[in-house]
């Protein structure tokens, strides 16, 4: 054969595994798109009842009185638990993952509207609807504190008289009963000492606004107790099962191995299902007490107002820098709003989570970074909305300060930035607040996304539209927004990151079987990710077995591995890498197999795609699928038979995936409206899985950034009452407003990962927002403006035109 | 999201529906598309004990023309309104307002009449109806009558609909032919009701504008048709003085809320900023 057959006979073989960089279809949506999927709400179990909650109208209020007599007389009631209920068995309140308690139903005071209060069994949901109406309580309602820089007023209102008295938390001492914690990071001398020393300062107070997650499908559960066996099991919709599974039973009592917690397929997560809820302790009481299945379901509302919020940071961000703009210090002071109980999920030891990755993709010697939680009459959670833990809160404050500088220093934001990245040579970098970022080539990626979109022109286009529009021949503005992020993804390794003690492994459980088809199982879970189709492309490299043979299991507790779950674009790092050292262990004992069937030393023998053959005899080889089968009838002696290995991943470091995005606004002075005309995305996720997956998920998470940006939120009114937690008034784009993405990439890889790969499914999100934030900021530079808040919606668009006195 | 129990009726005629609706009182609504009235219920704003659905009423349907009026029985969906084609050669502005309410899914079950009747300032085509000077024909145990669109909303919630009656058609007496016509909407996406909205018709003749007739949406708590600035730009030029004059007599009638669309000064603002768009678009497309 000619060296050219050989290659193409290679490349042929290599195909058919449909392994690491192909744009495989996704397996999952076989039964995705023909409704085939099978979600909690699907379950239907013999004997099951419904469970639905009274909730509280008020955002702070003593309870005086509840009388459940008229809901339980309802025909088809079966039960109303009350926080009385539950305080004899302790469960009134549930030990959060950020080491607060959260009130499983309110005991004597609430502390946010539609918190829960009562939780009404009834033998369908229609019943259970009714019932919940005639529940009757008695409020008084009390001072609300909704504004977060008024928490820590000397006379504010106590919010927490459940710990009024404990000053000393699980993030250290406490200043004030609606303080939360104090969390700093950084030289605070040597960075006051350069702020002293700088030529040209900047100060901004950076807002990113609480908005949610807003899964399609909302969180829900079926707990179901077998009295005679003494078993729980307990579906629902968790992005991490057997975090649950060690919750419920170290909350419960019950041993964990009677415990089975199964997450079906989920329709997104987005970090909204991380976290232990109300509606999971009641219904596996609820289940308990009964002795019969009981589902919960939340609605759109309650899934808006109740369940994990996100962000509402109020970040007020500095930067030093010299005359020609090299960056010398930065300096940030957050007010974090975490509403009524301290439901933040993230790493216990990270109370603001990796909010110190805000020094973002510059080279800035000196930094320190302060937070202070408080505690608000606002509904709980502060997730990681499609991001590592408070990633994106930390990428918008150093993203739309890097402009808010260049505007004072008259330089072109790319230009400041190229000025400042940290240089590849630089890495392994250390981050002037504690990070090792892995690996990156900053200047790079910011070149080809200029050249790109013609950023040059672009900029000479936007001149002649202002001049056009300051001589009165046009009422649009045309903004450009850049934006460079660095993540921080993959937590974590165990010398930092852990939840409740648990270390963040994650792993991977390898089985071929005797006909060379696999399963394997991990510790995470997908929820629309397609995990089903890259951990076998993974495998299908390593193994040189087709990916269509691979089957990937997830999300039950009883036949997965331990792991930590699938949130912060931790699969790929962790459950990911798991899955490469698996596979290679196999891959190890396949080798030893082959030299026993080839009669050869083990030496001898090198691997080719899907097979090990002798050196200099290509035409001797044993193929993966010839190995499965001796490794069940044919084995060297003395070597255990059969052909499976288990990895618990723990990461040497995270990964640290970035990109360069730039978005061309258009905003019609008159009216607000923004449109983008353009969004270019290059992203580095380090090595490719699967091209179209990555493209799927930066589709994905930039629209989630366009919505933030410029519209969605959760916001509340002076009294605490919630507005806009429905879909009539969350905006929530549909295709109809989704700008149309380019999507691009370059690939360097992560040194420390076993296949080079960082994690993708968030960088979108976390890069999105402050692109389209400093789109609408540049817009409106010409004008002097100043620093415009998020959102962007179009009255507070019009409200700028409106003070810049636009309107005539 | 679960509605409180009710009955389900369902008539065959006309007289039936009405007779029943009058019998079982004020607990009893008229059901037509349902996606006003059926969210209300899953919200429990609504909680109706008695629903009486239209949907199996006869001659309820369809578009026809009588002399110089079209008359759109109260169950056309709004799907096919917009693909109607009498409609769209005589009343176009009909089918620009229909594309523009909610979705697809929501115009192939929501009808006309329940947009009408509802009584919602969001909704579109009462201002439109008022534009267009339509009158709406009712039925009732009682008999019929005819309600002119100017005269028929009170309030949020508050019509000239009396219980045991049911709009049975909408009468329209078309504009001439090259009428300049425009629905500007002002809304945040898809699905969503107007931050404000006006529809303008308008006729030109030797290139000034000879009538006009302009009306807002959801800019108060009813429609409201802008006799002002009509009158502002009948006879007019139709020039940017005009339009300032105009949107500023519109602004002056509106009275919105503050919510989610944003602050009243702002959706107040809208509304002549609408206005001057639908004059403009309407201009356009009229032939002289
Ligand atoms: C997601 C979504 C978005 C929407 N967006 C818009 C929008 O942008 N603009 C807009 O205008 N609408 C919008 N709507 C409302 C939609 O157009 C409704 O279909 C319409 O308002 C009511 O028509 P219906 O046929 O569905 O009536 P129903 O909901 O059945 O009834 C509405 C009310 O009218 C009464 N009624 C109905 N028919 C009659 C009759 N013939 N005689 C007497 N009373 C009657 C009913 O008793 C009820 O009180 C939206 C709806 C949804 C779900």
């Amino acid at each position: 054969m000619s060296v050219q057959t050989v290659e193409s006979e290679r490349a042929a073989r290599a195909e058919k595994l449909e392994g690491l960089g192909c744009k495989r279809k996704r397996v999952e949506d076989i039964r995705f798109t023909q409704g085939r999927g099978n979600y909690v709400d699907d379950l239907k179990l013999p004997a099951m009842v419904f469970g639905d909650f009274v909730r509280s109208p008020h955002a702070h209020a003593r309870i005086l009185r509840i009388d459940a007599s008229r809901a339980k007389a309802l025909p088809g009631v079966l039960a109303v638990l009350t926080a009385a209920d539950l305080k004899p068995l302790g469960l009134h309140y549930m030990p959060t993952l950020a080491g607060d308690v959260q009130a499983v139903l309110a005991e004597d005071k609430v502390l946010f509207q539609n918190q829960e209060v009562a939780f009404v069994i009834a033998e369908d949901r229609y019943v259970a609807a009714d019932a919940a109406e005639l529940v009757e309580v008695d409020y008084e309602p009390l001072a609300c504190i909704v504004d977060p820089f008024k928490s820590l007023d000397p006379d504010a209102p106590v919010l927490r008289e459940d710990i009024k008295d404990k000053m000393e938390a699980a993030h250290g001492p406490r200043k004030h009963p609606n303080h939360i914690f104090e969390w700093s990071v950084g030289d605070k001398q040597a960075t006051d000492e350069a702020f002293e020393k700088a030529e040209v300062t900047i100060k901004e107070l950076i807002v990113d606004h609480r908005t949610h997650p807003a899964p399609l499908e909302t969180c829900q559960c079926v707990a179901s107790m077998d009295k005679i066996k003494g078993e729980l099991t307990l579906w629902g919709t968790f992005q991490a099962p057997h975090v649950i599974r060690t919750v419920v039973s170290l909350i419960s009592g019950l041993p964990e191995h009677k415990i089975h917690v199964i997450a079906p397929d989920i329709g997104g997560g987005f970090g909204n299902k991380v976290g232990a809820y109300s509606g999971y302790v009641c219904s596996v009481v609820g289940s308990i007490v009964l002795g019969r299945p009981v589902k919960w379901v939340e609605d759109r509302m309650e899934n808006l107002s109740t369940t994990s919020f996100a962000r509402d940071y109020h970040m007020t961000t500095e930067l030093a820098a010299t005359g020609d703009g090299r960056l010398t210090a930065m300096r940030v002071h957050v007010i974090a709003d975490h509403g009524a109980f301290d439901a933040c999920a993230a790493p216990t030891k990270f109370p603001a989570g990796f909010f110190n990755i805000c020094t973002g993709s510059y080279d800035i010697p000196t930094a320190f970074c302060s937070v202070d939680g408080v505690y608000t009459n606002k509904a709980t959670g502060g997730v990681a909305y499609r991001c590592s833990f408070r990633v994106t809160e930390a990428a918008f404050a150093i993203e739309r300060a890097m402009d808010v500088l260049a505007q004072k220093l008259a330089m072109d934001p790319v230009e400041l930035r190229m000025k400042n990245f940290i240089r590849p040579e630089q890495f392994p970098y250390q981050s002037a607040l504690g990070w090792e970022y892995d690996s990156g080539d900053y200047h790079t990626a910011m070149r080809k996304a200029a050249a790109a979109v013609g950023y040059e022109k672009l900029r000479a286009e936007q001149k002649e539209k202002r001049d056009a529009f300051l001589r009165g021949e046009t009422r649009e503005i045309m903004g450009i927004g850049v934006s460079f992020f660095t993540e921080i993804v993959g937590a974590g390794p165990s010398k930092n990151c852990d939840i409740l003690g648990i270390a963040m492994f994650d792993s991977a459980e390898i089985r071929v079987h005797p006909t060379g088809a696999v399963i394997a199982r991990m510790g995470t879970k997908s929820q629309g990710q397609g995990h089903e189709t890259t951990y076998a492309q993974i495998i299908a490299t390593e193994l040189g077995i087709p990916a269509d043979n691979i089957m990937i299991e997830e999300g039950d507790t009883d036949t997965a591995p331990y792991g930590l779950g699938t949130y912060g674009s931790r699969s790929t790092p962790t459950a990911g890498a798991a899955t490469a050292v698996a596979a290679r262990k196999i891959r190890q004992k396949a080798q030893m197999i082959a030299a026993h069937m080839l009669e050869v030393h083990e030496g001898d023998l090198e691997w080719d795609i899907d097979r090990f053959r002798v050196k200099g005899l290509p035409e001797k080889f044993k193929t993966m699928k010839d190995i499965a089968w001796a490794a069940y009838h044919d084995l060297p002696p003395n070597m255990e038979p059969g052909l499976e290995a288990v990895n618990y991943y723990d990461p040497p470091n995270m990964t640290f995936p970035f990109g360069a995005y730039i978005c061309v606004m258009d905003i019609d002075v008159d009216t607000g409206v923004a449109k983008v005309r353009r969004f270019y995305a290059l992203d580095d996720c380090g090595t490719r899985i699967n091209p179209m997956i990555i493209e799927g998920q930066i589709h994905g998470g930039l629209t989630e950034a366009f919505a933030c940006a410029m519209g969605q939120e959760i916001r509340y009114d002076e009294h605490g009452n919630v507005l806009g937690a429905s879909f009539m008034d969350f905006f929530l784009p549909t295709a109809v407003e989704t700008p149309v993405w380019e999507t691009d990439y370059t690939v360097t890889p992560s040194p420390h990962h076993p296949i080079g790969a960082k994690g993708v499914g968030e960088s979108p999100h976390v890069g999105g927002a402050p692109c389209f934030s400093n789109a609408v900021n540049d817009a409106y530079a010409f004008l002097n403006a100043g620093h415009i808040q998020m959102p962007h919606d179009a009255w507070r668009l019009w409200q700028v035109g409106e003070r810049l006195g636009l309107h005539h | 999201m679960i509605p409180g129990a009710f009955d389900y009726h369902r008539p065959t005629s006309v007289n039936e529906a009405a007779l029943l609706l009058r019998q079982l009182g004020e607990d009893a609504r008229p059901l037509a598309g349902g996606h006003s009235l059926i969210a209300l219920m899953k919200l429990r704003l609504a909680m109706p004990e008695h629903l009486v659905d239209l949907s199996g009423v006869d001659g309820l349907k369809g578009v026809r023309r009588e002399g110089d009026d079209l008359v759109i029985g109260a169950m056309t969906t709004q799907h096919d309104i917009i693909h109607d084609a009498m409609l769209a050669e005589s009343l176009p502005i009909l089918r620009e307002t229909a594309n523009q309410i909610a979705d697809p899914q929501v115009r192939y079950r929501g009808t006309i009449g329940g947009n009408v009747a509802n009584g919602d300032p969001g909704n579109d085509m009462p201002a439109v109806m008022q534009c267009l000077d339509a009158r709406f024909r009712i039925a009732s145990p009682d008999g019929e009558r005819e309600i002119s669109a100017r005269d028929f909303y009170h309030g949020a919630f508050d019509t000239e609909l009396h219980r045991g009656d049911i709009v049975t058609e909408i009468r329209i007496k078309a504009p001439p032919r090259g009428h300049g016509y425009a629905y500007e909407k002002m809304k945040r996406k898809t699905g969503d009701y107007a931050t404000a909205a006006a529809a303008v018709i308008l006729t030109l003749e030797g290139g000034r504008c000879a009538r006009a007739s302009v009306a807002l949406t959801n800019v108060a708590d009813t429609p409201l048709w802008a006799e002002e600035a009509s009158k502002i730009l009948a006879g007019s030029d139709l020039g940017k003085e005009t339009l300032d004059r105009a949107a500023a007599a519109a602004e002056a009638i509106t009275n919105p809320a503050s919510d989610l669309h944003g602050p009243a000064e702002f959706r107040a603002k809208m509304a002549g900023v609408m206005l001057r768009r639908a004059v403009m678009r309407a201009q356009a497309r009229a032939k002289a």
